[in-house]
């Protein structure tokens, strides 16, 4: 069922909301213990929502529907710990603006999903100290992809309606999406508020939808966009009613795009875009090769020196006092931050803020730092060139399908972060973009990416309408 | 770019993290491998180009200056054990 039917019978009093919250809450707390996807389950929460639901108008879009939220969207009373160990026992005194928007809406949070700490990884298993790896739904073998890999793993092995609040940076929503074979949409950077997101890079973060169908993704998008004045960087521009978007009669232009089939690429995906490509062509769509040059094969450098650097700018004030996770205060101040950060923060972490740090000190910063940032324009450039002819671009979403657990842990850093080759480009460059399943390799599923220009997430509902449709 | 142990440790002192001999050896080699790719990056032409510190064009987002409501300094204080008389708690800097 989708969730607009759900909030149908929900309405009507079709379906018993405590009750079957309970259910849920239950189903959940049984996939956790075998798969890791919720850092938290707010159960008391969750039942006392459905409860004061039951009791009040039934309007809302998402009346009692059941939403997950990523670890490092704040959720006032629950806490909230981005992953990480250094944020242990905070519990936020405050809904980030999504969350807001969803309660308002009538939505039900049932806790907070698992990710790679503060959304330092492409396979979910660069967890913070004392955390747990969540697992393939369809693999447990296998990785479920990250940083937003609960969020995935939860929407593919609930059977209830539900959607996930995820977030991304440099592809957390797409690459999640594609190895669980969900929906994952990432929406243009500055639709949808960052009030109440933990930051990781703040010119690259957004928070987007991972869903089970393409209807119920739209409707989240359309409850959760929308100009906030808390976030300084939200686009104050027309809404949009994704819920409502038919499939668009007037033909799509598509770019196919060349690099992303190139070297490197598992034969199945490169098999599985070409066929769709063949199907979206006997649709009558037009689809053309085309090229991204800079992005491809400079998009991974660009991406890692800007969201490191920002990452260490970000992660300097978590340092054991005001909130988190704290000690007893001994020695100076250099003694105690020292030690809390030591403690808490994982190897990647501590990999990613050397680095950072590094990009942005004097005598290296205009090197690294500064020359990212106009590489930037240039790759902003060379999208919008496209973008002035065809309305998406399609590429596969990952390289690959889920790769084994032991395979990732034999990869080097730089390896590891070669994979998100795909995702970078439009997350590095703000555009909307969106992973929907298609084909699949022994089961695993294989995720297709489609990017649009700026503010047309229209199109990415259009096309995953299409998509859906096609099978 | 010359990275060797000494800067790795420069930059964790700044950093405020403690690295272990071992941590460090590790990381040498690594660090050395991922910067080398981000030297890459000078291959490309950027005389003129201006920075994209946002990736969409952001204008100064401004508000009136009037007092609103905020957060009380109960609410504040409620994420730390460490707090005296309505402040948070450090450690000395002295």
């Amino acid at each position: 069922m989708d969730i607009k039917n759900y909030v149908k019978k929900a309405r009507s009093g079709k379906i018993d909301l405590i009750k079957n919250t309970k259910n849920i809450i239950s189903e959940c707390e049984k996939i956790n213990k075998e798969y890791n996807y919720f850092n938290v389950i707010s159960k008391d929460s969750a039942i006392k929502k459905a409860e004061e639901l039951y009791k009040k108008d039934s309007k809302g879009k998402l009346f009692g529907v059941p939403v997950s939220v990523k670890d490092c969207i704040c959720v006032k009373d629950v806490e909230s710990r981005a992953g990480s160990k250094i944020l242990s026992g905070y519990n936020p005194v405050f809904d980030a603006t999504v969350v807001d928007k969803v309660k308002k809406e009538g939505g039900i949070i049932l806790g907070k999903t698992s990710q790679d700490e503060f959304g330092f990884g492409s396979f979910n298993v660069n967890v913070g100290v004392d955390f747990k790896i969540p697992k393939n739904p369809v693999d447990k073998e296998r990785t479920c992809g990250g940083s937003s890999g609960g969020a995935a793993g939860i929407t593919k092995k609930l059977e209830y309606p539900h959607a996930a609040l995820a977030e991304s940076t440099g592809g957390s929503i797409a690459a999640p999406a594609s190895y669980c074979g969900v929906i994952g949409l990432c929406p243009t950077y500055g639709r949808v508020s960052r009030y109440g997101l933990m930051d990781y890079a703040n010119s690259l973060d957004k928070i987007g939808v991972i869903s089970r169908n393409i209807d119920d993704c739209a409707l989240v998008l359309e409850v959760i966009s929308g100009y906030d004045n808390k976030d300084s960087t939200s686009l104050n521009v027309p809404d949009y009613k994704y819920s409502r978007i038919e499939q668009d009669e007037k033909k799509l232009k598509i770019g196919i795009i060349k690099e992303s089939l190139l070297e490197g690429v598992d034969k199945e995906v490169k098999k599985s875009i070409l066929r769709l490509v063949g199907k979206l062509k006997s649709k009558e769509i037009e689809v053309k090769e085309v090229s991204l040059p800079l992005v491809f094969k400079y998009g991974i450098q660009t991406y890692y020196l800007i969201s490191m650097a920002e990452a260490s700018t970000n992660l300097a004030k978590f340092c054991g006092m005001r909130y988190g996770y704290e000690e007893k205060i001994q020695g100076n101040f250099n003694d105690y931050f020292s030690k809390i950060r030591t403690k808490s923060f994982s190897r990647e972490a501590k990999r990613r803020i050397i680095l950072g740090t590094f990009a942005r000190m004097a005598g290296y910063r205009d090197a690294y730092y500064l020359k990212a940032m106009k590489v930037r324009t240039l790759m902003i450039e060379e999208y919008k060139k496209l973008f002035s002819e065809f309305d998406l671009l399609i590429s596969p979403t990952m390289p690959n399908f889920a790769p084994r657990l032991d395979e990732i842990d034999k990869l080097s850093p730089l390896e590891n972060y070669m994979m998100d080759i795909m995702t970078v480009g439009p997350n590095l460059c703000g555009f909307p973009h969106i992973s929907v399943p298609y084909g699949s390799k022994h089961n695993m599923p294989i995720g297709v990416m489609f990017t649009a220009d700026h503010l047309e997430e229209k199109k990415l509902i259009e096309i995953g309408k299409i998509v859906e449709k096609i099978g | 770019m010359k990275i060797n142990k000494n800067l790795i440790q420069h930059i964790a002192d700044t950093a405020r993290l403690n690295l272990s001999e071992s941590e460090i050896e590790e990381l040498l080699p690594q660090l050395k491998e991922i910067i080398d790719a981000f030297s890459e990056l000078s291959e490309i032409d950027t005389i003129n180009v201006k920075p994209s510190f946002q990736p969409v064009t952001i204008k100064n987002a401004m508000r009136d200056d009037k007092v609103k409501e905020s957060l009380s300094q109960e609410l504040a204080l409620k994420n730390t054990k460490h707090k005296r008389k309505g402040y948070f708690q450090g450690p000395g800097i002295l």
